[in-house]
């Protein structure tokens, strides 16, 4: 296995899918020529040429919605938002149009589109830069929302997306870019819809979507080493579809859930989740279903704040403790 | 004036386009705006009987446009257009009764009910829509276009909208990647005067026409009337060259004009936002269909009998359609969730793994 970057993981689930098919195609602000914003697209120009990888003018609802139309006739467009946080600029194009075309059209038309981009606080951006998009899109039938925390999974989901023939939100997050991972050099695709149980644990299960569910592996070993608490942590990894199988799985082992999530709390993810886990675990549970989420404000500048704002490792060990 | 006008009319019929045209292909052109208004009248009936919910709006008038525009479409031309959808959706051949259907909201509507009347489709016919938001079908129009360029297809993709679509953002976005990627696409603006219940003068501001907004992007273009069908057919006919040859793409603006309101629920339009003798003149001058019908018995390739004849034909189809929708079932429950994720309604791996849907 090779140890590379979780951005040089996506590189190659591109690369690979563009020799597979030659109707797959990149899109986005500076994703040609200048490599990509975060360097995620790196060479793919060079290599692939200006048919396969197309730079943008900065027109998220025109290109977005270029795609969109482009993806009903069969081009399957992987299109980049340099931030998520723009797609509020495509929100027309993204709800009304790749979500609905299909259910409008009584199930003749379908738009095999991957969006994809950072979707992350934590970078001293303020707060138009920063949002997490992933539970209003999750909320909408027609969308699939994704959102690998390391690099092999960032592979593998980003192939299935690509071959997926539904429009899927694909979540990355520009402080996992430099992140290394290791990942195999043969091929393989992970599947929307599963997760992962990234440490297994007795105690509690910490459940987490995105980068969030390693600032829970971290939570994790703190509360093994200093409290003696063996806690499991299951990443999502996809939204919608989601696993809820594993979830309950683990929670029936654990009697215990925390979720953690980037998002705000307001019909976060985890109030999704909580909701579930009443309804469907009530008699497994020993304690509530507890939420941990960025602080429920605008993403603030201040770069010894933000990092107050978004959920830390002693922030779950505190909430943990409190119903352990 | 009216000289002048009759020497520009007779210009356009002998355009190649439209020279070449037999006399059984003419009166074909004119059966099929007779049918789309039929259609609509018929459509408005039903709506006042009840028969539907929504909006519902009406193209009585505008015929020419849509009929005169898809009757050159080739097999890898494609089409797509805003709310105002059915005289494209019947011009490319959908039935009327699948297009009623969908009004009434039947399983048998050509979206089984689901889309209304602002979303009628048809993609085996190159009929993409049937776009409810203002403009939000403009930039998958280029997309559309921009598929027929990547596979190396002679095509061409008409995106229709309105008037009052010029003002949104994305329709510039589309308009300047248009012309940066060299997308064969061609827009045309079917202007009748009024964004709902605000004339033009009151929503736009421009300088001769709105297509004259493309100069600033390098984009061909041109304006044109569509009362006379012929003139469409001329205009549509060089953007689509266009379009095959150089692979550009063209904004085509064509004056027409509606004879309800934005949609039935505007009570306003007559006395309102406009008066009624403005209605009454368009109708008495400008008609489409009766200018189109004139010209074709002056010329002795129509007579007044035969005109009788598929106008009643029309009347009757769009009766028998109303009657197939009235009888035709609802959908059922069960389908509210089908349709949404094409893995989950085809059962494959990947429909198969998670879960899809909330409701328990």
């Amino acid at each position: 296995m090779a140890l590379i970057e979780y951005r040089d993981a996506l590189n190659q689930a591109f690369a690979e899918e563009m020799e597979r098919d030659p109707n797959v195609v990149l899109m986005g602000e500076e994703v040609a020529e200048y490599d990509g914003a975060y360097k995620v697209t790196r060479g793919l120009w060079q290599r692939f040429g200006s048919k396969r990888v197309m730079d943008t003018p900065i027109s998220e609802a025109g290109f977005i919605g270029m795609g969109i139309g482009a993806s009903m006739l069969g081009i399957r467009p992987v299109m980049e938002l340099m931030f998520w946080s723009f797609a509020a600029v495509a929100w027309d194009q993204i709800i009304n149009n790749a979500a609905q075309v299909r259910y409008m059209s009584g199930g003749l038309i379908n738009c095999p589109i991957v969006i994809r981009g950072p979707a992350n606080g934590g970078t001293n951006v303020g707060a138009t830069h920063s949002h997490n998009h992933e539970n209003f899109l999750a909320n909408i039938p027609g969308l699939k929302v994704v959102c690998p925390a390391t690099a092999y999974d960032a592979k593998g989901l980003m192939k299935s997306a690509i071959r997926d023939n539904d429009p899927v939100m694909f979540m990355e997050n520009t402080l996992l870019y430099g992140e290394k991972g290791e990942v195999p050099e043969a091929e393989y695709l992970i599947p929307l819809g599963k997760a992962d149980v990234k440490r297994e644990g007795t105690d509690i299960s910490l459940i987490a979507h995105g980068r969030a569910a390693l600032t829970a592996l971290k939570a994790a070993e703190l509360l093994a080493a200093e409290h003696n608490i063996n806690a499991e942590v299951v990443d999502l990894r996809s939204i919608r579809p989601l696993d809820e199988e594993a979830i309950l799985a683990s929670v029936r082992k654990t009697h215990r859930a925390v979720y953690i999530e980037e998002n705000k709390p307001f019909c976060g993810v985890g109030a999704q989740i909580a909701s579930m886990l009443q309804e469907k675990a009530f008699d497994d549970l020993d304690a509530p279903v507890l939420r941990i989420s960025s602080m429920d404000a605008p993403a603030i500048y201040s770069p010894e704040l933000e990092k107050k704002q978004l959920p830390r490792p002693l922030d779950i060990v505190e909430k943990v403790l409190s119903i352990c | 004036m009216a000289s002048a006008a009759k020497a520009k009319q007779l210009d356009f019929a002998k355009t190649p386009i439209n020279s070449k045209l037999s006399a059984q292909q003419k009166v074909r052109l004119l059966t099929e705006m007779v049918r789309i208004r039929r259609f609509e009248t018929e459509s408005l009936r039903q709506y006042q009987a009840k028969k539907m919910g929504g909006f519902l709006h009406l193209y009585n008038g505008q015929e020419s446009v849509a009929v005169g525009c898809v009757s050159l479409m080739g097999d890898d031309d494609h089409v797509i257009t805003a709310y105002r959808d059915h005289g494209h959706a019947l011009a490319v051949g959908m039935t009327m009764n699948e297009c009623m259907a969908e009004l009434f909201g039947k399983v048998t509507g050509c979206s089984k009910g689901k889309g209304g009347s602002m979303h009628f489709f048809a993609p085996d016919k190159n009929y993409w829509g049937g776009h409810g938001i203002v403009a939000g079908q403009t930039p998958l129009g280029l997309g559309l276009a921009y598929a027929l360029k990547y596979k190396g297809v002679k095509g061409a993709a008409m995106c229709f909208m309105g008037d009052g679509a010029v003002n949104q953002g994305c329709f510039y976005e589309s308009l300047n990647m248009a012309a940066l990627f060299e997308i064969p696409v061609v827009y045309i603006i079917e202007n009748n005067g009024y964004s709902m219940g605000t004339s033009l003068a009151r929503s736009s501001s421009f300088k001769s026409c709105l297509a004259e907004r493309a100069e600033g992007f390098n984009i061909a273009w041109a304006q044109c009337n569509g009362t006379d069908i012929y003139e469409v057919r001329a205009n549509v006919q060089t953007a689509i060259e266009r379009a095959h040859n150089e692979s550009k793409p063209t904004v085509l603006e064509i004056a027409t004009y509606r004879y309800y309101g934005h949609s039935v629920a505007d009570a306003k339009h007559t006395g309102g936002y406009r008066q009624k003798e403005e209605i009454e003149h368009y109708k008495q001058n400008h008609d489409p269909i009766q200018v189109f019908k004139r010209r074709l018995i002056e010329e002795g390739t129509l007579t007044e009998e035969k005109y009788e004849q598929l106008d009643e034909a029309a009347k009757a189809e769009a009766a028998a359609a109303a009657q197939f929708a009235d009888e035709s079932p609802i959908p059922s429950e069960e389908s509210i969730t089908q349709d949404v994720y094409f893995e989950v309604d085809r059962q494959t791996e990947a429909g198969r793994t998670g879960k899809h849907f909330f409701n328990s």
